[in-house]
């Protein structure tokens, strides 16, 4: 093992047949992590020769009660959500009949599963993972991540698995040993011994560890994951090591060399205006507050939501259009921005630059044709053809309400959300 | 003077042909800026608005004696054409391109550590030095000839705070967007340490945002090293928390990232905070004035 360190970087991902598929415009999209099931993540480990527990995803009790029977003997069920703290949530159940298991799947699926990661509304449980109930000696802990400042993958290794580990970080951090993996290098086995030596693990433990620790990090590097995480990892009293649990999040950049990731989202844990913005290529997330705003940079946007606060309203989401917007998805933008049915107030903050403030406003008038405009709407316009911009939204016939600078336009939108200010 | 760019510098394009290179490159040249060539493999030997273009960077640097070059490459062949410029041995490489796999920046910051080649970037507007030369995506005309260095991890809420400081009278020596991905060639730090060095130079205008620990850093080197003012503002005070980080991530940065703690970390460490991004020019006219 250890043999084939060559970093994805020098890969052939940039055979030049592949050209055409891969000329894609640079156009903005916001920094996100694709997130996958954790049935999902074991089934990918397991390919890596990574030993998970036997078991199967089930969508309805009966599959949960067919899994289970399979299976024989004690089963776990768990909710498959894009959330941590499942257990504490009542998200993780075991039985000990497969009739049991009918009846908690049952439970289970069509909950709405709050933790401490969720919002207050939970996140809804369509899937469950129906698997063998393992008997535990010891709780690991196994991680790699890119450390940024670093500029290296780091794998991380503790013997407080089964924990939070974010809270065993900042009370234990002596607890986590950390490991660089030099991209020249690449994974070398005695990075896993040091891991594997420094958990404590009994002497005929050291070498399976340190081969998953290294498969591990091939999953990594080769599903271009910008976190893999197993935790617990644990040693059964038999003395072999088993992922209980897996999370993989996968760097979206590089979906560019894996186009079947698409396929591995679920889009039924995700915002439906979220999911809707990213079809459109853009960035948005859904807040709590009663503002809309769209804007161009992701800088830019939070300081708008940043400002919108400071005049004393909460903001409605955070959408930024990028750079390369076309008019159709500032149009698309703009519907989705109103199709929340909390903004009682829009503000459209556009310091052109790449992005013509022209495109914006035609964007925004399209968007106003084919949704009727019930909210007042502010609009500031700055930079490459923000004249032009202006012009065209003026004579539109819109009650739009224009602002000179950042500061006029959110005490503008506060006004108007008031009702204190009117076109 | 000003840092990394003025009327000395000698631009090439990689990506000269594509439809954003074309564009930015245009625009870079009406602003004043020396563009000797371009390079897009396959289309060596013809001319783009007069400028040369070549197959390869090597070849470029050889015969135009480029000592710049501003990548428009797609993502997929971004670190490709880093590397390039690297090998050729461009002093400063600005990469504008955004979405180029992380774990294809880990090889490529890993490879400039052994050359003398500067990276600016990726995912970045690029840099500009007023009056001098233009190396980047920002409208040219809102910039002015002045003392004061902006280094910022965005795009269009630099241009916000660079036409508040215009509005106001107040010029820039250079302005510099670092980049919004988590592994960039440049961070703050490097700047400071550039701007504190740079005659011209009288106050910096950092613009950080959550995530990751750049501004934290920034705030050491201000407490150790800067002797020139500095004025700050930190976007995100209203971001909601767990949005973009992984749970391991996590580990490595702590509770870091919020806005909160960058801010008391630059306050701190002697930075004038700016409290909300409409009165960035306001809050350097003050400083300033009170250091005249």
């Amino acid at each position: 093992m250890g043999s084939n360190p060559t970093p994805s970087v020098f890969s052939p991902f940039m055979l030049h047949e592949e050209v055409n598929l891969f000329q894609l415009e640079i156009t903005k999209r916001g920094v996100r992590n694709m997130k996958i099931h954790e049935y999902q993540a074991k089934e990918m480990l397991a390919k890596y020769g990574i030993p998970v527990p036997q078991g199967g995803m089930a969508t309805t009790p009966a599959e949960a009660e067919e899994i289970a029977s399979q299976l024989g003997g004690k089963v776990v069920i768990k909710a498959q959500v894009y959330a941590g703290g499942r257990g504490k949530g009542g998200g993780i159940k075991t039985a000990e009949s497969p009739e049991e298991a009918e009846r908690l799947a049952q439970e289970i699926i069509g909950m709405r599963l709050v933790t401490h990661q969720t919002s207050d509304k939970g996140v809804p449980v369509e899937k469950v993972l129906v698997e063998e109930a393992v008997a535990i000696a010891r709780e690991l802990y196994l991680g790699i991540v890119i450390d940024s400042a670093a500029a290296q993958p780091v794998i991380m290794a503790s013997e407080a698995g089964g924990m939070d580990i974010e809270e065993v970080a900042a009370k234990t951090p002596e607890k986590i040993l950390k490991a660089y993996v030099h991209p020249a290098i690449g994974f070398q086995s005695f990075i896993g011994r040091k891991l594997a030596y420094g958990m404590n693990l009994d002497p005929k433990q050291i070498r399976p560890a340190t081969q998953l620790i290294g498969n591990l990090y091939r999953a990594f590097e080769d599903s271009d994951a910008s976190l893999v995480e197993i935790n617990p990892l644990v040693v059964t009293p038999d003395g072999r090591l088993l992922a209980l649990d897996a999370k993989l999040n996968l760097d979206d950049n590089a979906l560019l060399r894996h186009r079947d990731y698409p396929e591995l989202r679920d889009p039924g844990q995700e915002d439906e205006l979220e999911l809707e913005a990213a079809k459109h290529n853009l960035s948005y997330i859904k807040l709590d507050g009663d503002v809309g705003c769209m804007v161009n940079g992701a800088g830019l946007a939070m300081a708008t939501m940043d400002i919108i606060k400071l005049v004393g309203a909460e903001p409605a989401n955070f959408l930024d259009v990028g750079g390369g917007a076309n008019d159709e998805m500032v149009t698309s933008a703009f519907t989705i921005l109103l199709s929340d049915p909390k903004v009682k107030a829009a503000l459209v903050n556009v310091f052109g630059g790449i992005l013509r403030c022209d495109i914006i406003a035609r964007g925004v008038i399209e968007a106003a044709k084919q949704i009727e405009l019930k909210v007042p709407l502010v609009v500031r316009m700055r930079g490459t053809n923000a004249e032009e911009g202006m012009r065209l939204l003026a004579e539109s016939g819109l009650p739009v309400i224009l602002a000179q600078n950042l500061k006029d336009a959110a005490e503008k939108v506060m006004a108007a959300k008031e009702g204190r200010l009117t076109v | 003077m000003s840092i990394l760019i003025d009327e000395n510098t000698r631009l090439l394009v990689q990506g000269i042909t594509g439809s954003e290179g074309s564009f930015h490159t245009r625009r870079c040249m009406e602003y004043g800026t020396k563009v000797v060539a371009g390079v897009t493999p396959g289309k060596g030997g013809s001319l783009f608005d007069g400028v040369p273009v070549f197959n390869r960077v090597e070849e470029a640097v050889k015969e135009t004696r480029a000592n710049a070059s501003m990548l428009f490459v797609p993502p997929a062949f971004a670190a490709d054409a880093i590397l390039e410029a690297a090998d050729a041995g461009v002093p400063l490489v600005v990469c504008i391109t955004e979405g180029i796999p992380t774990l294809d920046m880990v090889g490529v910051l890993r490879y400039l550590k052994e050359k003398s080649t500067r990276l600016i970037g990726p995912n970045c507007p690029g840099l500009i030095s007023p009056g001098k030369c233009k190396v980047g995506l920002m409208p040219g005309d809102i910039h002015m000839l002045g003392e004061v260095g902006v280094v910022s991890r965005s795009g269009t809420l630099t241009y916000e705070a660079v036409a508040q400081l215009t509005e106001l009278g107040i010029g820039q020596s250079t302005c510099v967007g670092v980049g919004g991905d988590p592994l960039i060639g440049t961070n703050f730090v490097d700047l400071l340490r550039l701007l504190e060095g740079d005659s011209q130079t009288k106050l910096v205008v950092l613009i950080g945002e959550i995530g990751g620990t750049a501004e934290q850093d920034a705030a050491r080197f201000i407490k150790s090293e800067m002797s020139k003012p500095i004025v700050a503002f930190v976007a995100g005070s209203t971001a909601p928390p767990g949005r973009r980080m992984g749970h391991a991530g996590a580990i490595i940065t702590g509770s870091s990232g919020t806005a909160k703690e960058k801010i008391a970390a630059l306050s701190a460490a002697g930075a004038t905070i700016a409290s909300s991004p409409a009165e960035i020019g306001i809050t350097a006219r003050k400083v300033l004035e009170g250091s005249a």
